[in-house]
């Protein structure tokens, strides 16, 4: 059944994945994230859908028990904050290399190193660009909101088995640890092993039952030539994604001459600004990417046809930018602003450095 | 008076020659070929087919599943 | 001239197990691995768990164990199979999961995943390989290397004030509650085959009865990486390796 409550973003994971029928949920303990795994524990949700909740030794740990259970066709999930994230890239360039769906979520914190708890979103080059060795992607989904971290829950799970790879949720610690009404949906049960192998039968690990030919889940092959094929197949993979999965939102851009692009917590603060700005007469919008790979690249060149200015904000020392520079190109401005260090900025802030970045430099 | 005598096929282009099965046999019946097989490994064989009564040492430590033994009561 | 033994099935006393596939492994001449996987695959066939068995590989020269064996497998990240097992147990609970792993796999860069995965009491078996030298890329030390062992970087042998001592896995997880058979067996003689398939079996038993982790340590060779031949590395082990690793049960209950 459907129902509204109000819940913090790191608590809602846990009753997403429930509700989505996931089968396993591993994950270790670090800030701002570790609501997840306290809600789950305390859910027992194994007496209910038979859901395991395991508390892992490490990340390295955590991601791989997903790489297992991801073999055997089941969904499954982890979560963690930078520096946890940063251990599990062995796993997820393996779960990649195998072709196996899950789902990360990262609750992103200030770096480099330990860094701090505080929220940030200087993950991004990880998440869209450099997830672990060799070439891969992960599709990235970067929720603003609680709803969005309950929703993406599923959608990830649908993402990660369309197209067998692993989708990492970018939040971030604003929106982990802040509340918010949410809408949960009626809950989905589990896959059952009939319908697992019924579907994924044909690769995933369930023991050679029936007497088909056994099953192997690997990301090894020594053959350069094979092994050409199988990146040549991966990345027609990705192409399709990039067709196929691009998600954004577009927040009064029809008649913008100046533009905002934000993702996350970074996008809350910019619809405030929109609103400054407007009431001060000037044509603002924003482009908020909701999947960060794929990237909405075409909008954005198309938006650059009309706009005089772009201004990215983010809670980094720039990393978006340099995606919405290669989409726009040189002919107009494309600026950064951003806080680092768990700071982050107020909509005034963004606003003057709207203003002073593009706006009366354009004026 | 009855007695058990064995025999063993190598499957000789699995074998690589490692002499395991040959220092194991208790009866001395393997050695290895002067001759090699397609990837150049002295295969084992029987040197000494008499001597076999069939007790699947060989086969047994064969690292390659290359030795079948099989044994008979002859009359 | 005395009759010849007859080519057929009801004389036959052993062959190639119908889980060995027939490819070729790429197995140094000699290597202890062949004869180990043999065994894994006599007891999952013997104990009727082909359909429900799910074998974890390593990172080693056993990483390709999947193309020997015929069953379904999962290859794991360096030193990660105990963790990926314990996924994989956990979705399956009553299925057969169990890992095959080296010692630089096991005792060097997994020996967190391996010794937690024993403390949980994972229900499931390790194979764990212990040749005391890297084999896959050429013959470097491990944790396991013995005192004074040349290999190809401690090419003046293991000195104990540069790299440690000898690591004994097996004795530090007997002590751990989840575990609850840990043996050492070898294969290097007929005899010695014959009793490490009975621990395999009861470790495969163990763990489909729920009694918590099995870990079956072989003391095997490489021939290659301690450059001898087969049959002077099998002395080698007897003189050498078991003075450190004495064979038999550490702890059954």
């Amino acid at each position: 059944m459907k129902e509204v409550r109000l819940m913090k973003g790191n608590e809602v994971i846990a009753e997403a994945a429930v509700r989505a029928g996931c089968d396993g949920y591993f994950g270790y303990p670090i800030t701002p994230q570790t609501e997840v795994i306290e809600t789950l524990m305390e859910m027992k949700p194994w007496e209910t859908t038979g859901m395991v909740v395991l508390q892992a030794e490490s990340e390295i740990a955590s991601i791989n028990m997903v790489y297992g259970a991801a073999s055997c066709g089941k969904r499954v999930m982890t979560s963690s904050s930078s520096p946890g994230i940063s251990l599990m890239s062995e796993g997820l360039s393996y779960l990649a290399g195998a072709e196996l769906p899950c789902l990360v979520l990262n609750v992103q914190r200030g770096g480099p190193g330990l860094g701090t708890i505080q929220p940030s979103q200087s993950d991004y080059f990880l998440a869209t660009k450099a997830g672990g060795h060799g070439d891969f992607r992960m599709i990235v989904l970067a929720p603003n909101s609680v709803q969005e971290m309950y929703d993406f829950v599923s959608l990830g799970f649908e993402l990660a088995f369309k197209y067998r790879n692993p989708v990492m949720m970018l939040s971030d610690g604003v929106i982990g640890q802040m509340m918010e009404k949410v809408m949960l949906s009626a809950p989905v049960p589990r896959m059952t092993d009939e319908y697992i192998k019924e579907h994924y039968g044909d690769w995933a690990l369930t023991g050679k039952f029936g007497g088909r030919a056994g099953n192997i889940v690997t990301s090894l092959e020594l053959d350069p030539a094979i092994q050409e094929q199988v990146n040549e197949k991966l990345q027609a993979k990705y192409q399709k994604i990039t067709e196929q999965e691009v998600r954004y939102e577009e927040i009064l851009c029809d008649d913008a001459e100046y533009f905002m692009v934000a993702f996350g917590s970074a996008a809350r603060i910019c619809s405030k600004v929109i609103e400054m700005a407007r009431a001060d007469g000037y044509k603002v919008g924003l482009i908020r990417p909701v999947t960060l790979y794929p990237y909405p690249s075409k909008v954005i060149a198309q938006r650059a046809q009309q706009a005089k200015g772009f201004l990215t904000v983010e809670l980094n020392a720039g990393q978006m930018v340099e995606d919405v520079r290669l989409c726009v190109g040189n002919h107009i401005p494309v600026e950064y602003y951003g806080r680092m260090g768990g700071m982050v900025p107020t909509p005034g802030e963004v606003y003057e450095a709207l203003k002073d970045k593009i706006i009366n430099k354009l004026k | 008076m009855a007695k058990i005598k064995g025999t063993v096929i190598v499957d000789k282009e699995r074998c690589k020659g490692c002499e395991v099965c040959v220092v194991s046999c208790p009866c001395q019946v393997l050695k290895l070929s002067s001759e090699v097989n397609g990837k150049g490994y002295h295969f084992s064989y029987m040197e000494n087919p008499e001597a076999c009564t069939g007790c699947a040492s060989c086969a047994i430590i064969c690292p390659d599943s290359c030795i079948t033994v099989y044994r008979q009561k002859m009359a | 001239m005395a009759a010849e033994v007859e080519i057929k099935e009801e004389n036959l006393v052993y062959g190639k197990n119908r889980l060995i596939k027939d490819n070729i492994m790429h197995y140094c001449p000699g290597c202890s691995h062949g004869t180990i996987h043999k065994l894994v695959a006599e007891v999952i066939d013997e104990m009727g768990l082909e359909g429900e068995c799910i074998g974890v590989s390593p990172v080693g020269c056993s990483v390709f164990a999947y193309n020997y064996i015929d069953i379904d497998w999962a290859e794991a990240a360096h030193g990660r199979a105990c963790a990926v097992a314990t996924g994989i147990k956990r979705m399956y609970p009553n299925k057969m999961v169990f890992t095959y792993q080296g010692d630089g796999d096991l005792a060097a860069i997994g020996t967190g995943e391996t010794i937690h995965a024993c403390n949980r009491g994972e229900n499931i078996v390790v194979i764990y390989v212990n040749n005391a030298i890297y084999g896959m890329t050429g013959g470097q030390m491990s944790p396991t290397t013995l005192v004074g062992m040349k290999t190809a970087t401690t090419p003046y042998g293991r000195d104990p004030r540069l790299h440690g001592y000898p690591y004994k896995v097996a004795d530090m997880v007997a002590h751990l509650e989840g575990v609850c058979y840990v043996t050492r067996q070898s294969v290097h003689t007929p005899a010695n085959v014959r009793k490490a398939k009975k621990a395999l079996r009861k470790a495969f038993e163990n763990a489909m009865a729920g009694k918590g982790l099995s870990l079956v340590e072989f003391v095997a060779t490489c021939n290659s990486g301690w450059k001898l031949s087969p049959v002077a590395a099998n002395q080698w082990l007897e003189e050498n390796m078991f003075p450190s690793y004495p064979l038999g049960d550490i702890k059954d209950i």
